[in-house]
């Protein structure tokens, strides 16, 4: 790996961690997972840096918050978040930026929507798909509840898509060769 | 700025991260294969007297709870509706213990250890092509990177106000992607031209 890339996978987790420092949207009283620009920092990586050194910025990130730096949004880090009910989102995250990355590699010529539908795969079904049973277990709540409960995120998480795709799609034209 | 570690003297101050994260591991996967609630709650006492041995005060506990006290309260009203309070209960006490050991564990080691711990712990992985060296300049940029990010984006925000941009998110984050890759690419010929080895 070039040291290029190595300073790249440092600026996309220090971008995630960076997006954490706007205020998180909890919501009012009900303490889940806060809506985070978070996200959009995983959605970026794959989408910028590609499946390889994104899924790198997002481990390296994720084993930053283990260590106990509080990066997450509203200061949260440290091993404990990893067992509380958002652990399986935070998780999730290399996975995610690798799938976003490769769909984008494996079909460049896409057009806007199919680039948002890539990314919405990623950002949403990956995650989701190792979050949702993650918080069921931890809370030991069924599938099917913790699943309602996510209903609530995904408009939210829709929106982040699209701005992950233009800001992607303008970095991409704006530096071709990263 | 970015540690939440907690000075002391203790037993527990003065272990390695490496043993501490490896217990902590294990203690998790054990609550999680217990299903009585009285070992938990068990637990839960042992965590709080290692609490009082690290010499943390009952407000250090109260601070590794309070992010979450939403979140217990919720998972304690759901569980007792679902499937009564000995649940709820059993549910909310594994959940806390759980937090609090691994609050124990960051309490009690500075985050520069454990970036050692990291970087000793992964030359296991040297094999398979992880360079040890590598990961150590990626986490130390990272923390260099965030308050730089800060900078540039306060900067931007200030530009596109005097255009009238400033609710736009795109406004915002294409110019501060698109400044700070250029900028990384000035710092990884600096790190090329000081002689780092890739």
């Amino acid at each position: 790996m070039n040291t290029k890339s190595i300073v790249y996978i440092a600026l996309f987790a220090a971008l995630t961690a960076a997006l954490g420092l706007f205020p998180p949207v909890a919501f009012a009283g009900l303490g889940l997972p806060p809506i985070t620009a978070q996200s959009l920092g995983v959605m970026l990586a794959g989408a910028i840096l590609g499946a390889r050194r994104g899924a790198l910025a997002m481990l390296l990130f994720v084993v930053l918050v283990a260590v106990g730096l509080p990066l997450l949004s509203g200061g949260r880090g440290g091993f404990g978040v990893f067992l509380s009910g958002s652990g399986g989102f935070l998780l999730a995250w290399p996975l995610s930026a690798y799938v976003i990355g490769w769909l984008l590699q494996r079909y460049k010529g896409a057009n806007f929507a199919m680039q948002c539908l890539f990314v919405s795969y990623g950002g949403i079904l990956v995650m989701y798909a190792i979050g949702v049973p993650w918080m069921a277990v931890i809370a030991k709540l069924e599938l099917s509840k913790a699943m309602t409960i996510m209903l609530a995120y995904i408009p939210g998480d829709l929106i982040k898509v699209v701005i992950a795709t233009i800001i992607a799609r303008g970095v991409r034209k704006a530096l071709p060769n990263i | 700025m970015l540690d939440m570690y907690s000075p002391g003297t203790s037993v527990l101050h003065r272990l390695t991260p490496g043993p501490k994260i490896f217990a902590l591991m294990g203690l998790g996967t054990a609550l999680f294969l217990t299903e009585s609630t009285y070992v938990v709650a068990g637990a839960l006492m042992c965590v709080l007297a290692l609490y009082r041995l690290a010499a943390l005060s009952l407000r250090q506990v109260w601070n590794q709870i309070r992010p979450v006290l939403w979140l217990l309260i919720l998972f304690f009203a759901l569980q007792w509706w679902l499937s009564g309070p000995m649940l709820a209960a059993f549910v909310v006490l594994r959940l806390a213990t759980l937090l609090l050991l691994a609050g124990l564990v960051t309490l009690t080691s500075r985050a520069s250890d454990m970036i050692d711990a990291i970087s000793h712990g992964l030359k296991f992985l040297r094999p398979i092509g992880v360079n040890p060296a590598k990961v150590g300049l990626a986490i130390s940029l990272t923390l260099r990177f965030i308050p730089v990010l800060a900078q540039v984006t306060a900067e931007v925000r200030e530009a596109q106000k005097v255009r009238g941009l400033e609710r736009s998110v795109i406004a915002l984050a294409l110019p501060v992607a698109i400044r700070t890759l250029k900028m990384a690419e000035d710092i990884s010929d600096a790190i090329d031209a000081r002689g780092f080895k890739s």
